[in-house]
C-alpha cells in the first residue's frame, strides 16, 4: 500500500472507491447507486470547472471569509518550553468551524443538481449549523438529523439550526449520538434522493461524500501553506501538525496541501477522542487497533464487536464520538503518512484549561484534544520546531459541558 | 437438486398465485419465538426470510429496527441464527430460508466460512443489503458454487441499461424494491405502477423470478398478485412488537396474519 505523488490523496481511490484496495467503497442500498452515481459524474466535472472554482471561491472569501488567522500562541509557548506553538483558527469561519466548507459546496451542487432539499448529520451540532446557514443562503429546504443525547449536550448549537429555519429532526435509536444520526440522515435519502440531496457531515460514507468533504475542507492547508511561507520565507524544516479526529474532515483538510512533503519535515498527527480515562469506551478505532469493517457506506477501522455490530462510544466531545474514522485516515494510518494517538476527556478538559488561561483563543473540546497532545510533545522538541494545531471549532457550543466540568470561570460569553 | 426457492415458485405457479415470502428477524424476541415463529408460519408462508440483526441498519424503517435492536439486546449472535436456521430445517427441510442482512456480518464472519456455515445449515439463498452490484459480483460466484441464490435487489432508480447487466448476472430470483422508501414505509405509489415497473424487469429476461417487497401490507397485497412473489416484512415485525406490548403471544399472532396475508392472494 503506498501513497502516490502528484495526485490528490481524494482521486487516489481504485475504480470501485476503495483507497489503498481496500478502505472506502460503496457500500450502499441498491437505491442510492443511481443517486451516488449521478453526484460522482457532477462533482468530477465540476472540480475541474474554472467557472464552479471561481464561484466556489467567491462565496469561501466573501461569505465564509478566508484565510482564516495563523497566529503564534507566544504566551502557551514561553509556558510549554520547548517548540515553537502556533495555531490556525480555523473557527474564525463564518460559523465557527471547519464544517462550513463542506456545507457550502454541498449546497452548491444541490442547486447545480436541481434539488430543493438537502438532509444532514450532526454531531457536535457544527455540521447542521453549517448546513442550515448554507441551505438558507442558497435557497434549500434542510432537514438535519442529530442524536437526542447530542441535541441535549450541544443546545447552542441546536438553537441556531432552528434559527436558520431547519428541521432538526431527533434520532433516539441505537446510542443516539452521531453514529445513529448519520444512519437515520441516510435512511431519510434512501426514501427521498429523487428530491433531495444528501450532506455527509465529514470525510466518511460512500466514496463520493469522503471526497466532496476532503476537497471541500483542503482549503484550510491551502490558506496555511501560503501563511507559512510568508511568515517563515519557505516551509519550516521541522513542521509539525496537530489535529483531531472523529471522522477527519478538519484533519485531512488541515494535512491536504502537505501530502508530498517527506513526513521528517511535515509530520501528521491525528489526535483521536480516547474517552473517559476511566472508561473502557472510546472513540478511537485507529489508536486502539479496531478491526476493518463496514459502517456507513464505507470499509474502515471501526469499533465493533465480533460478531459485527457497531459498538457505542464514549466522549466528551459530541463531534468526536463516532466509531469509525474516515477511509483516507485508513489509508493515511497504513501508509504510516500520519501517526494516530488519543486524548482522554480529562487531558482535552485540562489543555482547554491551559490554553484560555495563556491565549486568546477558546478552542471546543473537539480541538482540546489535539492541543492536549501537542503541548505535551512539544515540550520535547527545540524551538525549530514548528508546532502547528488546528482550532476547528469554537467553544461556545461547549459551555454547558464546560461550565459542569470546570466551574463557571471557563466559560467566556460571546 | 432443484434449490427449493425454485421448487416454492413452481408450487406456487401451479396453483396460480404468487409465493408469499415472509420477513422475520432472528431471535426476534427470542432465539426460541423466533425458531417457533417460522415453525408455525411454514405452512402457509413459501419462503421464509430471516433476517440478521444489524445495529446500523441504513435501510430499514423503524419496525425492523426495532425487532433488530431487541433481538441484539436479546443476545444473538450469528452462529444462534445458523442454529435457528438447522432447527428450523430438522423440522420442514424443504422450506426455502433466505438470510438477509447486511455485509459487515457477513465481513466480519468470514466470507467462506460463512457460505459454509449456511450450507451446513440448510440456507438457500443470501440478500445482501448494502452489497450492491457490481461489488457482490466475486460473493455472488461464492454463493452459486454452493449452490446458494445471492439474491439481486433492483429499485425504482436501477437505470435500464443497469437493470439488465444485473439480472444478466443474477441467480434465479431477484428482489424488485417497490418504491423510493426504506421497509416499512407507507406505499407511496400505485400498485398498478409497481406492477408496471415489475413488468418491465421481467420482460428483460422472463424465466427469472422476481418478486416485490417493501411496503407491502394486508392491504395492498391483493392488488400486486401478478406478480411471482410478494414479501411481508415491517408488518409482521410490527405484529410482534404490538403482541409483546399487550402480553400476547407472538406466535399465534403471526400464524393468524400469515394466514390472512394468504388468503388474500389465492
Amino acid at each position: 500500500m503506498k501513497l502516490k505523488k502528484g495526485i490528490p490523496l481524494i482521486d487516489q481511490g481504485n475504480k470501485l472507491g476503495f483507497w489503498g484496495g481496500k478502505f472506502g467503497g460503496n457500500f450502499v442500498p441498491e437505491t442510492l447507486k443511481k443517486p451516488i452515481e449521478d453526484l460522482e459524474v457532477l462533482f468530477n466535472k465540476l472540480k475541474k470547472d474554472k467557472k464552479f472554482i471561481q464561484e466556489r471561491d467567491r462565496y469561501f472569501e466573501n461569505w465564509i471569509g478566508v484565510p482564516t488567522r495563523f497566529i503564534k500562541l507566544e504566551n502557551l509557548t514561553k509556558h510549554v518550553g520547548g517548540a515553537q506553538i502556533w495555531s490556525k483558527v480555523v473557527s474564525d469561519a463564518n460559523g465557527g468551524a471547519h464544517k462550513i466548507y463542506n456545507a457550502t459546496v454541498h449546497c452548491l451542487l444541490a442547486k447545480r443538481s436541481g434539488k430543493k432539499i438537502i438532509c444532514g448529520d450532526t454531531g457536535a451540532g457544527y455540521a447542521g449549523k453549517m448546513l442550515s446557514m448554507a441551505a438558507k443562503k442558497f435557497g434549500l429546504k434542510c432537514k438535519i438529523f442529530m442524536g437526542a443525547k447530542d441535541i441535549a449536550r450541544q443546545q447552542p448549537n441546536v438553537k441556531a439550526i432552528k434559527k436558520n429555519g431547519a428541521e432538526v429532526i431527533p434520532v433516539y435509536s441505537g446510542s443516539q449520538t452521531l453514529v445513529d444520526a448519520v444512519s437515520e440522515c441516510m435512511r431519510f435519502w434512501v426514501a427521498n434522493c429523487d428530491t433531495s440531496a444528501m450532506c455527509v457531515g465529514s470525510t466518511v460514507g460512500p466514496a463520493v461524500f469522503v471526497r466532496i468533504c476532503g476537497w471541500s475542507t483542503s482549503q484550510i492547508s491551502r490558506e496555511l501553506k501560503v501563511q507559512l511561507i510568508d511568515e517563515f520565507g519557505s516551509i519550516p524544516k521541522k513542521l509539525k501538525l496537530y489535529n483531531c479526529v472523529g471522522g477527519g474532515s478538519s484533519s485531512f483538510g488541515f494535512w491536504n496541501e502537505f501530502m508530498d512533503y517527506d513526513k521528517k519535515q511535515c509530520e501528521f498527527i491525528g489526535v483521536e477522542a480516547g474517552g473517559p480515562a476511566k472508561s473502557k469506551k472510546h472513540a478511537a478505532p485507529l489508536t486502539y487497533g479496531s478491526k476493518i469493517g463496514i459502517l456507513h457506506g464505507a470499509a474502515q477501522y471501526v469499533n465493533q464487536n465480533s460478531d459485527g455490530q457497531i459498538e457505542e462510544t464514549e466522549s466528551i466531545s459530541a463531534g468526536l464520538d463516532y466509531p469509525g474514522i474516515s477511509p483516507l485516515h485508513c489509508f493515511l494510518k497504513d501508509t504510516k503518512r500520519a501517526r494516530y494517538t488519543a486524548a482522554s476527556d480529562e487531558q482535552a478538559l485540562n489543555a482547554y484549561k491551559l490554553v484560555t488561561r495563556f491565549e486568546k483563543l477558546r478552542p471546543s473540546l473537539e480541538p482540546s484534544h489535539a492541543f492536549a497532545v501537542a503541548i505535551s510533545e512539544s515540550k520535547k522538541f527545540d524551538a525549530d520546531t514548528v508546532v502547528v494545531v488546528n482550532s476547528c471549532g469554537d467553544a461556545y457550543k461547549d459551555r454547558g459541558i464546560l461550565e459542569k466540568r470546570l466551574g463557571k470561570k471557563y466559560v467566556k460569553s460571546n | 437438486m432443484l434449490n427449493p426457492i425454485s421448487a416454492a415458485f413452481i408450487k406456487a405457479k401451479q396453483e396460480n398465485r404468487p409465493a408469499l415470502l415472509t420477513y422475520t428477524v432472528a431471535g426476534d424476541s427470542s432465539k426460541k419465538q423466533s425458531l417457533n415463529i417460522l415453525k408455525s408460519i411454514s405452512k402457509n408462508a413459501d419462503i421464509l426470510e430471516l433476517g440478521v440483526p444489524h445495529n446500523t441498519p441504513v435501510a430499514d424503517g423503524s419496525q425492523i429496527q426495532t425487532s433488530a435492536y431487541r433481538a441484539i439486546k436479546n443476545g444473538i449472535k450469528v452462529n444462534d441464527i445458523f442454529k435457528i436456521v438447522k432447527d428450523f430445517k430438522k423440522f420442514d427441510k424443504n422450506k426455502p430460508v433466505i438470510l438477509m442482512g447486511y455485509y459487515n456480518m457477513i465481513f466480519q464472519y468470514g466470507e467462506n466460512k460463512f457460505l459454509n456455515k449456511c450450507k451446513l445449515s440448510g440456507v438457500n439463498g443470501l440478500i445482501v443489503v448494502d452489497l450492491p452490484w457490481p461489488e457482490n459480483k466475486d460473493f455472488a460466484k461464492k454463493c452459486k458454487k454452493k449452490s446458494i441464490y445471492f439474491i439481486q435487489l433492483l429499485s425504482p432508480t436501477t437505470t435500464k441499461i443497469r437493470l439488465k447487466k444485473i439480472i444478466k448476472d443474477s441467480h434465479p430470483m431477484s428482489y424488485f424494491i417497490s418504491m423510493l422508501s426504506t421497509t416499512g414505509g407507507k406505499l407511496k405509489v400505485s400498485p398498478k405502477e409497481i406492477i408496471k415497473n415489475y413488468i418491465k424487469i421481467k420482460k428483460i429476461n422472463p424465466k427469472k423470478k422476481v418478486v416485490i417487497g417493501f411496503g407491502i401490507t394486508e392491504k395492498t397485497i391483493g392488488k400486486l398478485k401478478s406478480a411471482d412473489g410478494l414479501v411481508v416484512g415491517s408488518a409482521i415485525c410490527k405484529e410482534i412488537s404490538r403482541s409483546l406490548k399487550y402480553r400476547q403471544n407472538p406466535v399465534t399472532n403471526i400464524n393468524r396474519l400469515v394466514l390472512k396475508l394468504k388468503n388474500k392472494i389465492r
